[in-house]
């Protein structure tokens, strides 16, 4: 398919009309235009959508818990009863089996193995994992940004420690590192100055998940930097006696502001998939702290007698990195200013 | 017509865009005869490019469509199937682009692209194709085309490269040869080779060549006849005497007062046409050059003007009645 | 071009340095308690600990401990702490079955994302594109190690169609050793397909707007021709220096999840024992290996790059 040639404006801005004196021209921010074609993508917008009432959902968690099922999700209902239907059901029947889903109250999608709820259990599971993307992508983001900009911007020997450093980062095999540190920070903690962190807290599966993906958001971060650097706004910007941080803060900061945006989103999705790898060979949320990575785990031992565990907690994660991915895909094309043409006619 | 290979009416082509739909070319019609030269000239975004290319259907797209007909040799090549222009294409009419760095693939050595174009049409060997290849490359003056064949475009110089598109487009001896805007990359000293080069193949091997420029220096240079472009269409269309001593359009004066001459003084300012070209999403009714036009009168603003001739050939599109083209047009030659 | 590769290779070895070092530290640093009261067991009693200690030479200094370490990865002489046996000679043994695994996940995912793609850019905004385009995001929200579950689920145990994982070696049965691998090949595919036709379609797409595109046509070449030899060819470049990464990614380790569901006995099932275990030796060596791995391909990837694109081969920056 071939662009036009020879067509006035560039696709995407508003042409110009004659005579109009340009006082009167209307202009319109980057921000808006992306907004606006964000706006005709319904797919990408669903899917935002859907991730916010995946999150809604897992928030109520502890409504559900209280009125609905009058369990925890750490609650073992291993040698109980329960009324299904007028009859009184195991929880656990005596061979090992969990019950299965059903539309009651209680045990909406059945047991696990040692009698906990599912559905309570997916729903916390669900606040850890998300929990942990965001976290883990905002500790990547924020990292990212900070050694981006000083690679991109002073160049020279802080560009070149900070590009080693990335290049033997990178090299790990991402879950091995992952593994790793998971593992070992597992046993006795973090202990850094005064800041010390327990070994099954939530934060160390996010400063781990956190760490590993900076190679991969900083090297383009730094890419644009060094490119941006070279325009004229920054040589103008430097003769006004600005001093660095104000240019990496004020100026090139603003520039990168919709790639950052696009890969944040994209890095939640990363991330979760990440942390239910991690979780799924131990190395990842400790107990008591659920996951879906963990829920998985579990549920893979009894796989055969009791599908449900595992295919449920892995449609949900499919369910919000999918819809993560499609909606930050629809946002980069919506923030891309090359537009393409496709429309029929 | 004896000896006119190519006859183009009513081509009119537009592309459906985020905004709206652009009407790119809105009636533009003209005749090749063989052996002639015509320059396209126009600036940018009045569509002579897109002109050119639609010719061979290059600007075929779904979100475009074209109508009226473009009639080689009798042929109808509008309505032809991709696969059947491909047979017209490179064969019987050529093409060479204006950025010769970015118009060749950088990942293939240049003979080899040369000889890709031949095996498309004949039945040759490999050898024998990269063969002619290095024949070629020979016959548009490049030095050493032997070991020249087997380098990549980016070790070419910019006229060296847009001579070896050259040697490409020709390679099946074409009856038409279109450039689309070949010198506009190129310096000035390596632009009069080209140019020189283009008159050379047109004179002894009789090529027709459509010359798309916006440079009426290089017009000057080789043209035959010229046809004035604005807006998408064509304001007027004459020979290079005529265009350039007895010119009939308002839009045509501008250009040739715009350009600069040895022979007024120094300080003489060039003239500018004011305003902007119209946006081709809305296209102004009436007369398109109205809004810019110095002798614009009521009526240009309401009806698009008609075409009128005079000496059989000089075709242009105005409301001012003949008279006072005739005297505008001898004032703005004059250097007035 | 010699000093070029002669650069990347020291590169490599620097990194490689970096990352034994860091591994080393991750393993004896970070844990807060002492590798040898772990190995000794939850009830030993301080002299036990000690002699723990001394055989295994964990009273030394860390440096030299780091260096005798090195010193027996490269003479094959490493054993591990818990079961006492030859890590390098274990990690030879899980060689066929990892790289049985990444090669023909390798050659299944490039030949379904060439195709994918391709016919993607192709029919770009049409019905092939949009469903090939739905099957490759859903392709890479899927957990590996859920995909691999229910795959397994699925297809051997409700549907006896292929068998419940371990690997069967090439040399002992061809055909048994490719049928127990289908499932884990396409486990493993599954998520690079995905990526890579995605990358493919939108390489396409932009080379198809490119000038040599319209003078391809121009000549006269037929639709396919130019897809094929221009923009085909073109976009595969950034394609396959990827897949160079990835590839190395993929045998240093990245198969731990796909190998562990299917208990097929490579290398990542060998890591992951290590790992819960928390047993240094062989994790050292496998990250070692891992890391060599990927920084190999790199500098494949960086070499090959030189070699596809002439225009980096010939010292001149690629236009931007």
């Amino acid at each position: 398919m071939v662009a036009p040639i020879d067509s006035l404006e560039a696709p995407g801005e508003p042409p110009l009309p004659t005579g109009v004196p340009a006082s009167q021209i209307q202009g319109r921010s980057p921000w808006y235009l992306a907004w606006l074609r964000l706006r005709r993508k319904k797919v990408a917008l669903v899917c935002a959508v859907l991730f916010v009432l995946i999150v809604l959902f897992c928030l109520a968690a502890p409504l559900w818990a209280e009125h609905v099922a009058h369990t925890g999700p750490n609650e073992n209902h291993l040698t109980d009863k329960v009324m299904i239907d007028g009859q009184k059901t195991d929880v656990v029947a005596p061979d090992g089996t969990p019950l299965g889903p059903g539309l009651h109250g209680r045990f909406l999608l059945g047991a696990d193995q040692n009698g906990r709820d599912v559905m309570v259990r997916l729903m916390y599971g669900g606040r850890t994992s998300i929990y942990v993307g965001l976290a883990a992508a905002a500790v990547t983001t924020i990292f990212s940004v900070i050694v981006g900009l000083l690679a991109g911007y002073y160049r020279g020997w802080p560009d070149a420690v900070i590009s080693r450093a990335m290049d033997v980062i990178w090299a790990f095999p991402v879950l091995l590192l992952g593994i790793a540190l998971g593992t070992t920070l597992a046993i006795g903690g973090l202990k850094v100055g005064p800041i010390a962190i327990a070994g099954d807290s939530i934060w160390i599966p996010i400063l781990i998940i956190g760490l590993v993906y900076v190679p991969y958001i900083a090297r383009p971060i730094r890419g644009e930097i060094l490119a941006l650097r070279e325009k004229e706004f920054i040589e103008a910007a430097v003769a006004q006696g600005k001093g660095p941080l104000r240019i990496m803060f004020s100026e090139l900061l603003p520039n990168i502001l919709s790639t950052i945006v696009v890969f944040f989103t994209l890095n939640i999705a990363n991330n979760m998939l990440l942390e239910s790898a991690l979780s799924f060979l131990g190395a990842g949320v400790r107990p008591p702290n659920a996951s879906w990575g963990s829920m998985i785990s579990d549920g893979y031992q009894v796989i055969f007698t009791a599908p449900h565990l595992t295919v449920v907690p892995g449609l949900m994660i499919v369910a919000t990195v999918l819809s993560l991915n499609v909606f930050g895909d629809g946002l980069r094309d919506a923030m891309d200013p090359k537009a393409k043409i496709r429309l029929e006619h | 017509m004896s000896g006119v290979i190519l006859k183009v009416d009513d081509l009119r082509v537009s592309f459906a865009t985020e905004d709206g739909v652009v009407q790119a070319v809105d009636g533009v019609s003209f005749e090749l005869t063989a052996g002639e030269i015509l320059a396209i000239v126009g600036e940018s975004g009045c569509g002579k490019s897109v002109t050119a290319q639609t010719l061979t259907g290059l600007t075929r797209a779904t979100n475009a469509r074209i109508t009226g007909s473009v009639n080689y040799r009798d042929r109808e090549l509008n309505g032809l199937s991709d696969h059947q222009l491909c047979d017209v294409r490179g064969e019987q009419i050529s093409m060479v682009f204006q950025d010769p760095m970015c118009a060749l693939n950088p990942v293939y050595r240049v003979g080899d692209q040369i000889a890709e174009m031949i095996r498309a049409h004949r039945d040759v060997s490999k050898r024998k194709a990269q063969a002619r290849a290095v024949e070629l490359l020979r016959s548009v003056g490049i030095p050493n085309p032997d070991r020249r064949a087997r380098h990549y475009p980016h070790e070419f110089s910019g006229g060296m490269r847009q001579r070896v598109m050259i040697a490409m487009a020709l390679a099946l001896e074409p009856d038409v040869l279109i450039a689309d805007e070949p010198t506009t990359a190129l310096d000035v000293t390596i632009q009069a080779q080209i140019l020189q080069l283009i008159d050379r193949l047109n004179r002894e091997r009789g090529l027709a060549v459509i010359l798309i420029t916006h440079d009426l220096g290089v017009v000057a240079e080789v043209a035959d006849r010229v046809l004035v472009m604005y807006a998408g269409q064509v304001v007027e269309d004459a020979t290079l005497d005529e265009i350039f001593y007895a010119p009939k359009h308002p839009y045509t004066w501008g250009l040739l007062g715009s350009l600069a001459r040895l022979d007024q003084p120094r300080t003489a300012r060039l003239v500018q046409i004011p305003g902007a070209p119209p946006s081709l999403l809305a296209p102004p009714s009436g007369c398109r050059f109205a809004p810019r036009c110095s002798h614009v009168f009521e009526e240009c603003t309401v009806l698009p003007p008609l075409e009128s001739r005079t000496g059989g050939m000089h075709l242009d599109r105005c409301w001012l009645d003949a008279d006072e083209k005739a005297h505008h047009g001898g004032l703005r030659t004059r250097g007035a | 071009m010699a000093r070029f590769v002669a650069r990347r290779l020291l590169g490599m070895f620097a990194v490689l340095f970096a990352i034994s070092v860091i591994v080393f530290l991750i393993f004896n640093v970070i844990p807060n308690s002492d590798p040898a009261a772990r190995i000794a067991g939850k009830n030993a009693d301080p002299a036990l600990i000690a002699r723990v200690s001394a055989d295994l030479g964990l009273d030394q200094p860390l440096p030299i401990q780091y260096l005798t370490m090195m010193k027996q990865i490269f003479t094959g002489q490493l054993t591990s702490y818990a079961k006492d046996r030859n890590v390098v000679e274990q990690i030879w043994e899980g060689l066929p079955a990892t790289f049985s695994l990444c090669i023909g996940a390798a050659v299944l995912w490039m030949s379904l994302a060439i195709v994918f793609g391709y016919l993607s850019a192709v029919h770009a905004g049409r019905f092939t594109d949009r469903a090939l385009t739905i099957l490759s995001l859903v392709g890479i929200s899927m957990p590996v190690f859920w995909l691999a579950a229910m795959l397994l689920y699925f297809l051997s145990f409700m549907v006896e169609l292929f068998p419940t994982g371990s690997y069967v070696p090439l040399s002992e049965n061809p055909l048994d050793w490719a049928y127990h691998l289908i499932l884990p090949w396409f486990t493993l595919a599954v998520l690079f397909v995905g990526l890579y036709s995605r990358v493919l379609r939108s390489n396409m797409l932009d080379a198809m707007n490119e000038d040599y595109v319209r003078t391809a046509r121009a000549k006269g070449l037929s639709e396919r021709q130019v897809r094929i030899r221009h923009v085909l060819r073109n976009s595969m470049i950034p394609i396959v220096t990827l897949f160079g990464l990835d590839f190395g990614m993929v045998v240093g380790g990245g198969a731990i999840l796909t190998e562990t569901v299917y208990n097929l006995d490579g290398v990542g099932l060998y890591a992951g024992e290590a790992i819960r275990s928390l047993d240094l030796p062989p994790l050292m060596a496998v990250v070692m290996f891992g890391a060599f791995f990927i920084v190999l391909f790199n500098t494949i990837v960086d070499i090959l790059y030189a070699v596809l694109d002439p225009r980096i081969r010939l010292g001149e920056a690629a236009p931007a």
